[in-house]
């Protein structure tokens, strides 16, 4: 059977997506070495699980979906996903490897689990999804992980609640878990931490909350799951409803994980910056 | 905590992009939206006023782009996510949108947002 090895948590910002190439040359640079110092026991975590497939839990900014069909919970159902042009110039990554035969299951077991998703054989993948990508394969070596890209709304409000992800994340665990072939499963949950781009609150971080957030995560995320949209919207900021992706990654896990790695650092571009490493209890 | 959020205490500052948003900034999101492809980025640059008309801007919208002014452009029912790659064809970064949003300079933008890291 299927097997849910671990999480990841990491933000996704577009400024990464044209730092990553270069990160040996910024690895003394006073703004990015913080940031890039955050990511080597991540990746070595990764490499020790080796795992066969990524389910990515992401939200497109405006490169797949338009505000013409916006769903709520979309799954990738492709063969393969293509990285594109998103208007201000990050390099484009190479091609990811689908697996829609699991894409199918997950999209068939939520269905049957009252979760109502939108199925996409094809689907671009914009930085939500290839710039964590990216950071934990260096070099773009992704090439042999099969991937599952989950996105989730956090365009047109309303955006599902908090809660909602935390169950949308425990269906694609026992998704996941009730799949025939031995398959060795990684999740990751991408964007925050705390952020706002827009508005005169432009430039709002809030470590306090972030904290708080790293720290429930691990071992009390129903606690998290209390927050609604609004809510999270205050204490967070606008672009920090990302946060409900960290929560739905941390519902496909089992109650019980061992954190093996954590980070916080402000700020890359606007945002405060998270990583989060979680091993799912066997 | 109440199931819809219409009655919410606004934030100050913050606007959430809602039903109401999405109807008045359709054609400008559209617009917005279309710069994702660079033949498109070209043809706005090279009639700007052409280029609105064709997505069927209204006043408002259009003067907030000429004007290059990204809370007008908010008023207007721009969408952040859609905004940003109108900015994009001028290079501006988003660190460049927060300054101009919070009428600070660029570097007191960014030193509040190190010292928020204290």
């Amino acid at each position: 059977m299927a097997r849910v090895v671990g999480g990841l948590t990491t933000s996704h910002i577009p400024a990464i997506g044209n730092a990553v190439p270069r990160e040996k040359e910024l690895a003394n640079d006073p703004y990015w070495k913080p940031f890039f110092a955050a990511y080597p026991p991540a990746r070595a975590w990764l490499q020790k699980m080796n795992p066969d497939v990524a389910v990515v839990i992401y939200n497109d900014h405006g490169l797949n979906f338009f505000l013409d069909k916006m769903p709520t919970f979309a799954i990738g159902a492709a063969a393969r996903y293509e990285n594109a042009d998103e208007g201000w110039g990050i390099p484009k990554t190479p091609p990811y490897q689908g697996d829609p035969e699991l894409s199918w299951h997950i999209i068939e077991s939520l269905v049957a689990d009252e979760f109502d998703i939108t199925s996409c054989q094809e689907m671009l993948v914009d930085h939500g999804f290839t710039v964590p990508m990216s950071l934990f394969w260096p070099g773009n070596s992704y090439g042999g992980i099969k991937t599952v890209p989950v996105c989730i709304n956090t365009v047109q409000h309303p955006l599902p609640s908090p809660l909602r992800c935390f169950k949308l994340g425990q269906a694609i665990g026992r998704a996941i878990e009730s799949y025939p072939k031995d398959l060795k499963v990684v999740v990751l949950g991408t964007g925050g931490m705390s952020h706002q781009l827009d508005g005169e609150r432009a430039g709002f971080i809030n470590k306090k909350f972030d904290l708080l957030c790293l720290d429930k995560l691990v071992n009390e995320p129903e606690f998290l799951t209390k927050y609604s949209i609004h809510e999270l919207v205050r204490e967070a900021g606008a672009q920090g409803a990302e946060f409900i992706l960290w929560l739905a990654m941390r519902g496909v896990l089992h109650g019980h994980v061992t954190k093996i790695h954590s980070s916080y650092h402000i700020a890359v571009s606007n945002t405060a910056t998270g990583l989060l490493v979680l091993e799912n209890a066997a | 905590m109440s199931l819809i959020t219409h009655h919410e205490v606004p934030i100050p500052g913050t606007y959430m992009f809602d039903g109401r948003a999405a109807m008045k900034g359709y054609a400008l999101n559209k617009m917005c939206y279309s710069f994702n492809n660079a033949e498109n980025r070209a043809e706005f640059k090279n009639d700007e006023d052409a280029y609105c008309t064709k997505y069927g801007l209204n006043d408002e919208q259009r003067k907030a782009i000429h004007e290059r002014n990204v809370l007008a452009m908010i008023h207007a029912g721009g969408c952040i996510y859609y905004l940003a790659k109108f900015a994009g064809i001028f290079g501006l970064n988003v660190q460049e949108i927060g300054a101009q949003q919070t009428g600070m300079t660029l570097e007191a933008f960014r030193q509040k947002l190190k010292d928020q890291g204290e």
